[in-house]
C-alpha cells in the first residue's frame, strides 16, 4: 500500500515537473512570432545566425540577473524599485575604484558588494522595522541613491582594466562568461526557492506574513535576507554593465529601466505581486520575451517604440491569462 | 496499556500537578480590559474546554498561552516551571501548540510545507524535499488522513475540511504535550466532527492536555472533563462536566438562561404565494433542482458538507446561475445570471464566508450597510443626495431594527465581532427591502447569545412576509427553525422533511443508505 502510494507520488511529481508553467507558451509564441517576421523582413538572416541568437541572451544578461533578485523581493510580497540606481551605484563605483588598473580590482569588487548588502539591510530594515510600505521606502533609498550618484560624477567616471572585461565579453569555449554567470544566477535564485528554509519561509512571509510569524519563522530577517540579496543582483548586473561598457556612468540603471522592467518580467514569468507566489523559471522565460522582443526588433530596424508596444501588450496578456486560469482552477 | 496511562493520569491528577497554569492573567487593549486576573490549570490527559461568548477573552487568554500575545501581568507555568514565551515558537518548542480560529494554511503551498512551515528537515540552511514530504505522510498518518490529503498537493485545492485536518496535523507534528484548539469543529461536518473528536481522545489518552475552545455546547459536553467559562474578561468558573447540565453552563455564560432556544415556528396561515420556484435546474455542481419558497416561512437546506447546499444558494442568487431550467420569482418567469440581477428581483444572499464575501473590512460600519442599497441607485444620486441622507436615517434605523450595537457608524467593519459583523452583513441586505433572503450559515462562529438574537431576527423576517431559506450544517439549528426541511444530497435533493423530523431522518437522508456512501466516498477516493 505504501509503495503504491510513493509510485503514485512521483507519478504526481514527474507530471508536475513536466507542466510547463504558462509562460512558456508566450516564449514560444513571440519567438514562433519574432521569427516570422524576420523571414518576411530580412529572409530569416537573424534567426539563422547563432551568433545574433546567443546575443539575445547577453542582452537579457543585466536585467535576467537583477530580475532574479527582484522575484525574491516580490515573493516575500515586497518590491525594490532601488535596484536601477543601486546599478547605477555600482558601475560608477567600480569604475571610479578601478581607474583601469588591474589591482583595484579586488578592491572595487569589494567595496560595490558591501554597497550593495548596505542598500539591502537599508532597504530591508526601513520595510520591516519602520514599517514603511515597500513601493515607498524602496523609491525613497532609490532617489537617495540617484542624488548621491549624481552629486558626486556627472560623466563617465573612471575605466574598467581589460581583465575586468572578461565578465562582458569573455568566452568558455563558444558560450559567453556573461550567460553562464546569468545561469548560475538563475539556479542559485532556484536552489534558494525551493531547496533551503529560507526560500520555503520568503513563500511564507509573503504569503501570509501572519500566518508565517504564529508558524515560528522569523519573518523580519527573511524579508531583509530577501532584500540583501536583491540588491547583491543588482550589484551583479551594474559590475556586467561596467565591464561592457568599460566605464560607469550614472544614467546606466535609469536608462535601462532596471526597476520596472525587472519587476514586468518577474510579473510576467507568474511572479504575484501581492506575494507567496512565483519561482525564477517564470521570471527567466519573461526576459528572454524581453530579450527576443527587443533583439529582432533592433536587428530588423523595426521603430523601436512598437517594441514597447509588444512588452505593454504581453504584460497584459499574460497575466490576465494567470487570473483567468487561477479562477478556472478555483471554479 | 490505556489502563496503565489511566493510572499514570489519575496519580497524576491527584498529586495536583498542573502541565499548564495560567496564573491571574491581566491583558489590556486599546479601550478594552480583554482578562482581568484569569487563573487555570490543565491537566495532563484532561480535555478542559474553554466557553464564553464573543469577546469573552478566551481567544486572547489562547494567545497569550501560545506565546502569540505577552501578557500586561500575570504568569504563565509549564510544568510547574515559570514561562515567559516572546514568540510562538518557543512556546511551540516547549510543547504548546495552538490550532487558530481563522485559517492558517499559505494557498500556494503545498501541504507538507504548510505542515513543517519553519521546521523544515535539512542541514545547514538547506530543505530535504524527501524527507520533508515523508514526514508529512507520517504526520497525516497520525491523523489517518494519509490516504485523503497528498503531502504535496497545494493547499488552496483542499476542502475547508481537509484544510482543518491539516492543520490539526500540524498542531500534532509538534510533538505538543499542550494542545489548544480554537474553534476546531465550527466548519465541520457532524461525521468529520466525530473524527476530531475520536483524535482528541487519542491525544488525551497519550497524556495531552487538550484546551477546547467552541460554541458547540453538544461536543464540548461530549468530549471535555471540565468546562471553565470567562465572561467580559474574568472566569466565572470551572465546573466538571458530568457535574452540569449545558443549560447551567449556558447560564454561567450569558449571565442568564435561554429557554427558548428558538423562537416558535410559523403556522400555516402565515405561509403565502410561492415567491421563489426552480424547476429542473442544472449547472455543473447541481442536478435536477426543483423547489418552491412560499412568502413567510422557513425553508432550511441540510446535508452533508460538500452535498451542493453552499452551491445551491450561490445558484439561486446568480453566482454560479444555473445553466437550465425555468427560475420564477414571484409568479414570473425570470433569469438570473448575476447577483444584481438577483438583488433587483429583491432577493438578498447572506454568505457563509463573512471575511471573504459579506463584509468590506476595512471599510466603516456605514458603508458596509449602505453597499447593495447604492448598487440600486443611479449612479451619481446618493454621492450628492442620498448619501447624505440615507447615512443620516436609514443607517441607525437598520442597526436598530438588527440590534447592532456600535458606538460610532464610522468604525471600520473589522473590528465588529462575528455576532455584530453578521448583522451589519443582515442590515445591508434589509437596506434594499428584500423579500427572499437567502442565509448560508447564518450562526457560523457566533456566540450562544448572539445567535439566539439571529434566530429570533430571521424569524421576524418571516412575519413581515419575507421568504427564508437558510443553509445550516447544525441539526439542532435546522430543526429548531425550519417551517420545511430540504436534504440535500451529492448535488441534487435527496427529499423534503416536515418540520419537527428528528436528527436521525435528516442524517438517514443525507447520507443515503449507509453502504451507498461507503461506495461514493471510496469512488471519490479513487479519484484522487
Amino acid at each position: 500500500m505504501t509503495t503504491s502510494l510513493a509510485s503514485e507520488n512521483r507519478l504526481k511529481r514527474i507530471f508536475r515537473s513536466a507542466n510547463i508553467p504558462p509562460v512558456y507558451y508566450f516564449l514560444i509564441f513571440v519567438f514562433l512570432f519574432s521569427g516570422i517576421l524576420d523571414q518576411f523582413l530580412a529572409d530569416g538572416q537573424i534567426f539563422s545566425n547563432p551568433l545574433i541568437m546567443l546575443n539575445i541572451i547577453v542582452r537579457s544578461v543585466a536585467l535576467g540577473i537583477v530580475a532574479v533578485g527582484q522575484t525574491l523581493v516580490l515573493i516575500g510580497a515586497s518590491i525594490d524599485l532601488s535596484v536601477a540606481f543601486t546599478i547605477s551605484i555600482t558601475a560608477v563605483m567600480s569604475s571610479y575604484i578601478m581607474q583601469g588598473k588591474t589591482e583595484n580590482v579586488p578592491v572595487a569588487i569589494a567595496g560595490v558588494f558591501l554597497i550593495g548588502i548596505v542598500i539591502g539591510l537599508i532597504n530591508g530594515l526601513i520595510i520591516t522595522k519602520l514599517r514603511v510600505n515597500p513601493f515607498i521606502a524602496t523609491l525613497g533609498t532609490g532617489l537617495i541613491i540617484k542624488g548621491i550618484i549624481n552629486a558626486s560624477f556627472s560623466n563617465y567616471t573612471g575605466s574598467v582594466p581589460q581583465a575586468f572585461e572578461y565578465f562582458g565579453y569573455g568566452k568558455i569555449g563558444p558560450i559567453p562568461v556573461s550567460i553562464i554567470i546569468l545561469f548560475l544566477v538563475v539556479i542559485i535564485g532556484w536552489f534558494i526557492l525551493a531547496r533551503t528554509k529560507f526560500g520555503a519561509h520568503l513563500y511564507g512571509v509573503g504569503g501570509n506574513s501572519e500566518v508565517a510569524r504564529l508558524s515560528g519563522v522569523r519573518t523580519d530577517r527573511v524579508l531583509i535576507g530577501a532584500h540583501v540579496l536583491c540588491s547583491v543582483t543588482a550589484v551583479l548586473s551594474g559590475m556586467f554593465l561596467v565591464s561592457l561598457m568599460r566605464s560607469g556612468a550614472p544614467w546606466v540603471g535609469p536608462n535601462g529601466f532596471y526597476d520596472l522592467n525587472s519587476i514586468a518580467v518577474a510579473v510576467i514569468g507568474g511572479t504575484s505581486l501581492s506575494g507567496g507566489k512565483g519561482d525564477v523559471w517564470g521570471t527567466l522565460a519573461g526576459v528572454l520575451i524581453f530579450g527576443i522582443l527587443s533583439t529582432a526588433f533592433n536587428q530588423l530596424g523595426v521603430n523601436p517604440y512598437l517594441k514597447t508596444v509588444f512588452q505593454g501588450l504581453i504584460i497584459v496578456l499574460a497575466v490576465a491569462s494567470y487570473t483567468i486560469r487561477s479562477k478556472k482552477e478555483a471554479a | 496499556m490505556t489502563e496503565e496511562l489511566k493510572e499514570v493520569v489519575e496519580e497524576k491528577n491527584n498529586q495536583l500537578e498542573p502541565l499548564l497554569e495560567a496564573r491571574s492573567i491581566t491583558k489590556r487593549f486599546p479601550g478594552v480590559l480583554a482578562l482581568n486576573g484569569v487563573s487555570l490549570k490543565f491537566m495532563p490527559g484532561e480535555v478542559h474546554a474553554v466557553v464564553g461568548e464573543n469577546g469573552a477573552g478566551k481567544s486572547t487568554l489562547m494567545k497569550i498561552v501560545a506565546g502569540a500575545y505577552i501578557p500586561d501581568s500575570g504568569e504563565i507555568l509549564l510544568q510547574g516551571e515559570r514561562v515567559s514565551f516572546n514568540h510562538p515558537r518557543e512556546a511551540q518548542l516547549k510543547g504548546v501548540s495552538i490550532i487558530y480560529q481563522e485559517f492558517n494554511l499559505l494557498p500556494e503551498r503545498t501541504v507538507a510545507q504548510n505542515i513543517f512551515l519553519a521546521r523544515e528537515p535539512g542541514k545547514f540552511g538547506a530543505l530535504n524535499v524527501a524527507e520533508l514530504n515523508k514526514n508529512a505522510v507520517s504526520v497525516l498518518k497520525e491523523v489517518e488522513a494519509d490516504q485523503l490529503i497528498s503531502p504535496t498537493k497545494m493547499c488552496h485545492s483542499l476542502s475547508v475540511a481537509e484544510q482543518q485536518i491539516v492543520e490539526i496535523a500540524k498542531a500534532i507534528s509538534f510533538d505538543s504535550k499542550v494542545l489548544i484548539m480554537d474553534e476546531p469543529t465550527a466548519s465541520l461536518t457532524l461525521t468529520e466532527v466525530k473524527i476530531l473528536t475520536d483524535l482528541i481522545r487519542k491525544l488525551k489518552a497519550r497524556g495531552m492536555a487538550v484546551i477546547f475552545i467552541s460554541h458547540r455546547l453538544i461536543e464540548v459536553f461530549d468530549i471535555a472533563e471540565k468546562i471553565s467559562v470567562l465572561k467580559d474578561g474574568e472566569l466565572v468558573g470551572t465546573v466538571m462536566t458530568k457535574d452540569t447540565t449545558p443549560q447551567e453552563v449556558v447560564h454561567m455564560m450569558v449571565g442568564r438562561d435561554l429557554d427558548h432556544y428558538f423562537p416558535p415556528l410559523g403556522k400555516p396561515e402565515d405561509f403565502g404565494d410561492v415567491v421563489l420556484r426552480i424547476r429542473n435546474g442544472n449547472n455543473d455542481f447541481l442536478k435536477d433542482i426543483n423547489l418552491e419558497l412560499r412568502k413567510g416561512e422557513i425553508l432550511c437546506v441540510a446535508g452533508l458538507q460538500g452535498s451542493g447546499r453552499t452551491e445551491l444558494a450561490q445558484s439561486l442568487f446568480g453566482v454560479t446561475p444555473f445553466k437550465t431550467g425555468t427560475l420564477e420569482v414571484s409568479g414570473k418567469i425570470r433569469n438570473i445570471k448575476s447577483p444584481p440581477d438577483a438583488i433587483r428581483l429583491k432577493m438578498g444572499f447572506v454568505t457563509e464566508d463573512r471575511k471573504a464575501e459579506g463584509l468590506l473590512p476595512m471599510q466603516p460600519i456605514r458603508d458596509n450597510i449602505l453597499l447593495t442599497v447604492r448598487t440600486l441607485q443611479p449612479l451619481f444620486e446618493f454621492i450628492f443626495k442620498d448619501g447624505i441622507r440615507s447615512s443620516r436615517t436609514l443607517v441607525p434605523t437598520l442597526a436598530k431594527q438588527v440590534d447592532l450595537r456600535a458606538d460610532t457608524f464610522d468604525r471600520e467593519a473589522q473590528f465588529l465581532s462575528g455576532g455584530n459583523q453578521q448583522k451589519v452583513v443582515l442590515s445591508k441586505w434589509l437596506s434594499t427591502k428584500a423579500n427572499i433572503f437567502i442565509f448560508d450559515e447564518p450562526t457560523r462562529g457566533i456566540d450562544v447569545e448572539a445567535k439566539a438574537g439571529i434566530h429570533d431576527m430571521i424569524r421576524g423576517l418571516t412575519k413581515e412576509g419575507i421568504a427564508v431559506l437558510m443553509i445550516s450544517s447544525e441539526l439542532p439549528e435546522v430543526l429548531g427553525m425550519s417551517d420545511r426541511i430540504l436534504v440535500m444530497r451529492d448535488g441534487r435533493i435527496a427529499g423534503e422533511l416536515p418540520a419537527k423530523s428528528t436528527e436521525q431522518d435528516i442524517m438517514l437522508m443525507a447520507t443515503g443508505h449507509t453502504k451507498d456512501q461507503d461506495a461514493n466516498n471510496n469512488a471519490s477516493e479513487g479519484k484522487e
